[in-house]
């Protein structure tokens, strides 16, 4: 557990970059601080292995405050990555990686063999083991960055911002194989970031800070999503935060998919005509993964085809989400939303209807007693009585 | 006497001066090197004493060469003929040369990579010796390729105190009214600074086996 007590930090400048801060990260979670530049976040991470002093107050790691301990013991039991990796330029990947193990005395053999190994876990193959990092696009050097952190063990990690610098697809990626990672190594993690959806995405706890270094407040994404503290919180977790908030509710017993008949792609114009509903066939691979929705009168030829599949369609899996439910549902040019199991196999469609009943069964059985479903949005600067959704 | 019995001549005397001029500015090169990277190192890390040192190390440059091998006798009390005022003396321009490169060469690592290596526990020699002076060498090796090749022209001043080397045949044939002793002196030490300079460049590649090379790209 990682623990600040009260701490502040003010710049000899005068600036206060973080203000009384106190906060838990607990062990073997994702605690992510997020807010505005200039809030205070790498301020705070920062003092955790001492590259900074607070002003006052105490940060303890495991119970022992951090200032009782030699700085540079601290470090090497602290994983640390920052946004552009900071890669050694004159190391290859597997001693970029052990750099800190070698530096504290593992021999060469052994060295290799766990580098070997860190790089898999990171999903980097033995041939990028001798490149050097220019040889590495952004998302690679990432994946050095981690490995490395993680080499000498830690039980604490700390993250800077480390899926910034890449594009969002790669980052959706990166952001993915973390979680899977987390799941293995259960580390005790801080990791900064200013992107609000990456925060609510990997955190187990979220701890908004304002500007001045203040704690605005710390609760898990849904929790944050569904009672922000106060306006600012509100208006930086966004105004579709009704919406997101679906994406941490499980779609429970809220929803029977209703059988849908499907083709495989290949089947003939026939086969498609006798099973369609409304006009639009789903089509699955032979396997029996949904591939894509056709329209049968704008079939093109005898047999169905990938020319006549329109793909704009994504699925939910049964076990998945609200919002993923809600945006099959919203998506599919059926109107039909595809639902498929733990397989990938069709499990059937759900019409918008049915999720919006899912939705309001799933805020009924969390609300409050006297709340309606959603959350009351105060307005700017005035503890507004908006009624839920008004605003939707 | 033609210039080819000239040559065969004084062959022993010509290899003799020639090892003499590489040894002179060999040495100064190595010692110069220890002397600056410390002091670059300390320049690099004082905001204060980066100007001072850079603007002593300009200073000390412009002093003549001649002025110091006459100067150094005096100060050492050594003899005027010791080549050990040559040995120092050209030391002295060497440490001038390198201590700003030494210092510039070390303040372009990179800022995120000295910060991870402090974040990861380097204490801060072995962040000197492992992660910095390395990254730096391709900086500190341009520099030390311009030292070697001003060391090598710079000994020949010192024919005029008598201390022996290629510059000795310079005076030799002046004095001789001949000119095959001056042309010889003159491609010998083009030679030495050719070689020189090749083998700093290839010390350079050799230790920095991650540089992007343009051959590689
Ligand atoms: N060395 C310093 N001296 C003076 N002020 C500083 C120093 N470092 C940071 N600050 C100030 O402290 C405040 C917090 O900085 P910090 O880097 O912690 O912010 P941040 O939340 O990480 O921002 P960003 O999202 O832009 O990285 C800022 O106002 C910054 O200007
Ligand atoms: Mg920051």
């Amino acid at each position: 557990m990682i623990r600040f007590d009260n701490v502040t930090k003010a710049y000899p400048d005068g600036t206060v970059a973080v203000d009384r801060l106190s906060l838990e990260a607990p062990t073997g979670k994702i605690t992510v601080l997020v807010g505005p530049s200039g809030c205070g976040k790498t301020t705070s991470m920062r003092m955790v292995n001492r590259l900074i002093e607070p002003t006052s107050g105490t940060i303890t790691l495991g119970g022992q405050p951090v200032s009782g301990t030699d700085a540079t013991e601290l470090r090497r039991k602290i994983g640390y990555v920052i946004q552009h990796a900071g890669l050694f330029p004159h190391k290859n990947v597997a001693d970029n990686v052990m750099a800190l193990p070698r530096l504290l005395g593992l021999g060469r053999r052994e060295a290799r063999t766990r580098a070997l190994e860190l790089l898999e876990r990171v999903g980097l193959g033995p041939q990028f083991a001798d490149r050097y990092p220019w040889q590495l696009s952004g998302g690679q050097q990432q994946r050095v960055g981690v490995a490395r952190a993680l080499a000498a063990d830690p039980p604490y990690l700390l993250m800077d911002e480390p899926f910034s610098a890449v594009d969002p697809v790669v980052r959706a990626q990166l952001q993915e194989e973390f979680l899977r990672l987390q799941r293995e190594i259960g580390k005790t993690i801080v990791l900064v970031t200013h992107d609000i959806d990456e925060a609510l995405k990997l955190g187990d706890q979220v701890a908004v800070l304002r500007e001045g270094g203040r704690l605005a407040q710390a609760a898990a994404p849904a929790e944050l999503l569904a009672r922000p503290a106060d306006a600012f919180v509100a208006g930086f977790v966004g105004r579709d935060r009704g919406y997101r908030a679906l994406g941490f509710a499980g779609t429970g017993d809220g929803v029977i998919p209703a059988a849908e008949p499907a083709v495989v792609l290949g089947a003939t114009r026939a086969e498609a005509e006798a099973a369609a509903l409304d006009g639009w066939i789903l089509v699955t691979a032979p396997g029996g993964e949904p591939v894509g929705w056709a329209a049968l009168d704008r079939l093109d030829g005898d047999r169905v085809t990938e020319q006549d599949l329109n793909l704009s369609a994504t699925t939910a899996r049964t076990d998945g989400t609200l919002r993923e439910l809600l945006d099959a549902a919203l998506s599919s040019p059926s109107g039909r939303g595809v639902l498929v199991d733990a397989e990938g196999h069709l499990a059937g469609t759900v019409s918008p209807t049915a999720v919006a009943r899912a939705i309001e069964e799933a805020a009924s059985a969390t609300a409050p007693a006297g709340a309606t479903a959603g959350s009351v949005e105060p307005a700017a600067g005035s503890a507004a009585e908006a009624p839920a959704g008004s605003h939707l | 006497m033609t210039a080819a019995e000239w040559l065969r001549h004084n062959a022993g005397e010509i290899a003799d001066l020639t090892a003499w001029h590489l040894w002179l500015s060999i040495l100064p090169l190595l010692i110069g090197l220890l002397v600056a990277l410390p002091l670059g190192r300390l320049a690099h890390r004082s905001r204060r004493l980066y100007p001072m040192l850079v603007a002593l190390a300009g200073l000390v440059y412009t002093v003549p060469s001649l002025a110091l091998f006459i100067l150094l006798p005096k100060l050492l009390s050594t003899r005027i003929l010791d080549p050990v005022n040559v040995v120092i003396a050209l030391s002295v321009y060497t440490t001038a040369l390198l201590v700003r490169v030494v210092a510039d060469g070390l303040a372009a690592v990179p800022a995120d990579v000295i910060q991870s290596a402090h974040a990861m526990g380097y204490r801060s020699h072995q962040r000197l010796i492992r992660i910095e002076l390395p990254i730096a060498v391709p900086v500190i090796a341009a520099g030390l390729r311009v030292a070697a090749v001003s060391n090598v022209s710079i000994v020949s001043m010192a024919a005029l105190l008598g201390v022996p080397q290629l510059g000795s045949l310079f005076t030799q044939g002046f004095q001789l009214h001949f000119f095959t002793p001056i042309v010889t002196g003159v491609v010998l030490s083009l030679v030495i600074a050719l070689v020189l300079d090749g083998l700093i460049l290839l010390a350079g590649h050799s230790l920095t086996p991650w540089q992007p090379r343009r051959s590689a790209r």
